[in-house]
């Protein structure tokens, strides 16, 4: 097969690596049909989100028209087709978080770090969520901060620990 | 082909090696546990014991949900026949006074000791969460020890798919997932079917906010849902199934997945199951985030790769269901039963619960309450045992207000309704629904037309879009609350208000649209005066 200049041998032909963990997924189901969501849910495992590019690519793959795939992806709320932010901020807003005053979190942390809900702040550091039931419900109000679950914050809790989140990163990473 | 498993002699070698230790410490690793810390705790309890040398004498293991989340971390220490401690909020700090002071020096930690004869676990049945807080969720030799896939064993051996179904039949267990259609009259019906293929799908796609029972029982005895779905299969001449789970849950998924390769080895799945004649392929299939893919149809779609939006029915799914083909969906607590009703019996079944609704219920106890977390109960037990009792009443000294049961299809249960019995169709009277099983309590704080807002937003975000009445009627609704909640509405948009409900109700194609607007009229119906002082404050204003 031939190789674009400079890629490494057994390197994708994209030049992307990341493309080469969708094939081998696809290689193993066969290029089913019915395993789009499945390779939806891996492709953003991947590349963090889905870019215009691999849903098409994905199209190509299983041999469905773009707009099936498209249609498909903007369904399910947990695709997201933009690059989060460094950072994850999600409150949970099901009954019982609701109960225990989730919204008020949810209106402090935006307002703070002036971050709308389901978008990134302009510095791309910071990206609010709100989820629809974490299933941990015995510790309303819960938020999770980079995959942490967190249980029984307030408002000023909330605030401290993604501003603890925000500053930790600067110090590794700064 | 490998030798298909030996049960009864996995059970009796897992029993003794068991029985070798004088000491089992079980820590709770499930969801709520976890986040409050109990991965550490374990880690601190694995140092103590190594470093004092204690490996062969004490065992420490991840455990499932005990139940009381809201006091995780939960650690119980199980002396060699003797009686349990159960030990609540614990640090991995305390691992030290634990291993030493309780193991070492037969000394209780009075100060983290919860009583397990309080009534959160005395007034508890479990059939479904038998092994849950008991088993290590990822060793099949742990559920074996513990009965598990002896029904299996027992069906296919000694009975045809038939009596399979009469058995069921006979045991009245009704669906989990909030309906209460007879599971053995679904089963009859694609069993009737003579199509060659046919699947049988578990739906663990658990969407209410509020409700984390089947989590639950995915996450900690994952063989429980395996061996209930193959059993299903085997009844109904099914040979692939399917578990949808919601992406929400990745451990869910982790486990089952891990769950059905290891069955698989050990010939519990797969080809000639225990050296039958029955085959069976299972796979798990995970949703991205939709409420409506709980709705049957919906389901299908999203297991063949499609947007998740429902269909009308007739045909219903055990005519032509997933890629077409008969399919029955059972929901995942309602199969987390069939183990049990197939090892002991109908009659054993019927003995807890009621007549129309025998069995237990489990639910996720939440909000306003002193003990929150997971329970099992029997049917017909009344809200208030449940409430008062097992909740321990509402937390903060506050009063009670509303008990929330059936997510954003469900409704709230005024206190002047308490004691009204937890069936199908005493809840169904009230207005609310049984549903999956979320039970929220409320305080005085709640306001009514807030909570039907907050429902209300819910059914709008999520309805799929495919039908009129609920891609539209959801937004007016929401609206209509909207302005009641920030004190601008008019009189007359209660009129309309209950109008719309009526509408949306009678014209929706699917349940989720049907069901949206009970949230409303249960509040309207035992909370109107909060209504009326919100518009009544319009007025003023």
């Amino acid at each position: 097969m031939a190789q674009r200049d400079g890629a490494a041998p057994g390197a994708h032909p994209s030049g992307d690596d990341r493309f080469a963990v969708i094939d081998k997924h696809l290689k193993r189901v066969r290029y089913a049909q019915d395993q789009l969501i499945e390779t939806l849910h891996i492709s953003q495992d991947v590349f963090g989100y889905l870019s215009d590019d691999v849903l098409m690519y994905l199209a190509r793959a299983f041999r469905l028209p773009p707009s099936r795939v498209f249609g498909v992806a903007t369904f399910y709320n947990l695709f997201v087709f933009d690059p989060p932010g460094d950072h994850g901020c999600t409150v949970c807003t099901g009954t019982a978080c609701f109960v225990k005053g989730a919204d008020a979190i949810v209106s402090a942390v935006s307002e703070r770090f002036d971050v709308a809900v389901g978008e990134t702040s302009n510095d791309g550091r910071l990206t609010l969520k709100t989820a629809r039931c974490l299933g941990s419900c015995g510790l309303a109000p819960v938020v999770v901060l980079d995959g942490e679950v967190l249980g029984h914050l307030d408002v000023d809790a909330s605030l401290a620990r993604v501003t603890r989140m925000l500053e930790e990163a600067e110090v590794v990473h700064g | 082909m490998a030798e298909p498993i030996d049960l009864h002699e996995v059970a009796q070698r897992q029993l003794e090696l068991h029985s070798r230790f004088p000491w089992r410490l079980k820590v709770c690793t499930s969801t709520a546990c976890l986040s409050a810390g109990s991965g550490a705790v374990k880690a601190a309890l694995d140092a103590e014991v190594s470093e004092r040398g204690l490996g062969h004498k004490i065992d420490v293991t991840c455990t499932g949900c005990m139940g009381p989340c809201s006091k995780g971390p939960l650690v119980r220490v199980e002396p060699r026949g003797n009686v349990p401690t159960l030990y609540a909020g614990v640090a991995s700090h305390h691992a030290g006074t634990i291993v030493a002071d309780h193991i070492g020096g037969g000394k209780v930690i009075e100060h983290l000791r919860l009583n397990e004869d309080i009534p959160f676990f005395a007034r508890q049945t479990r059939v479904v969460l038998a092994n849950a807080g008991k088993i290590d969720p990822d060793s099949l030799e742990d559920y074996v020890a513990h009965g598990g896939y002896e029904a299996l064993s027992k069906a296919l051996s000694r009975m045809t798919p038939i009596e399979v179904i009469a058995e069921l039949k006979d045991s009245g267990l009704r669906g989990r997932g909030g309906a209460g259609y007879p599971v053995g009259n679904k089963w009859a019906l694609l069993a009737g079917s003579q199509a060659p293929d046919k699947y049988v799908i578990a739906n663990g796609d658990e969407g209410d906010p509020g409700a984390f029972m089947d989590r639950t029982v995915m996450e900690d005895d994952p063989h429980r849902v395996i061996e209930g779905l193959a059993i299903a299969a085997y009844a109904t001449g099914a040979h692939r199934g399917f578990i949808y789970v919601r992406a929400e849950y990745p451990k869910a998924v982790e486990r089952l997945d891990r769950a059905i390769r290891v069955a698989r080895r050990a010939r519990l799945l797969g080809r000639k199951i225990l050296d039958s004649e029955f085959d069976l392929e299972l796979e798990v299939r995970i949703g991205a985030g939709a409420f409506v893919c709980g709705e049957e149809t919906a389901l299908m779609a999203s297991i063949e790769g499609r947007r998740g939006q429902p269909r009308l029915r007739p045909p219903y799914p055990t005519e032509s269901g997933l890629f077409g083909r008969p399919s029955m969906i059972n929901n995942v607590e309602s199969l987390a039963n069939i183990p049990a009703i197939v090892s002991r019996g109908a009659e054993w079944f019927r003995r807890v619960g009621t007549d129309a609704s025998p069995g237990t219920k489990v639910f996720a106890l939440a909000g306003d309450l002193v003990n929150t977390g997971l329970i099992e109960v029997p049917m017909g037990i009344s809200l208030r045992e449940i409430v008062e009792d097992i909740g321990g009443g509402v937390a903060d000294g506050k009063a009670f207000k509303a008990a929330q049961t059936g997510g954003p299809s469900g409704g709230c249960i005024p206190g002047d309704r308490l004691d009204t019995p937890v069936d199908y169709e005493s809840l169904r009277a009230l207005g609310s629904i049984m549903g999956s099983g979320g039970l929220i309590v409320m305080d005085e704080d709640v306001s009514m037309p807030e909570v039907a807002r907050f429902f209300m937003e819910f059914c709008m975000d999520e309805s799929c879009g495919k039908c009129v009445p609920c891609r539209a009627g959801t937004v007016q609704l929401h609206h209509l609350l909207d302005r009641i909640c920030q004190g601008r509405a008019r009189p007359r948009d209660l009129a309309l208000l209950e109008d719309l409900c009526q509408v949306v109700r009678d014209t929706s194609m699917c349940g989720l649209g049907q069901t949206a607007p009970n949230p409303v009229t249960s509040t309207l119906q035992y909370f109107r005066s909060e209504y009326e002082a919100k518009i009544a404050e319009a007025a003023r204003a």
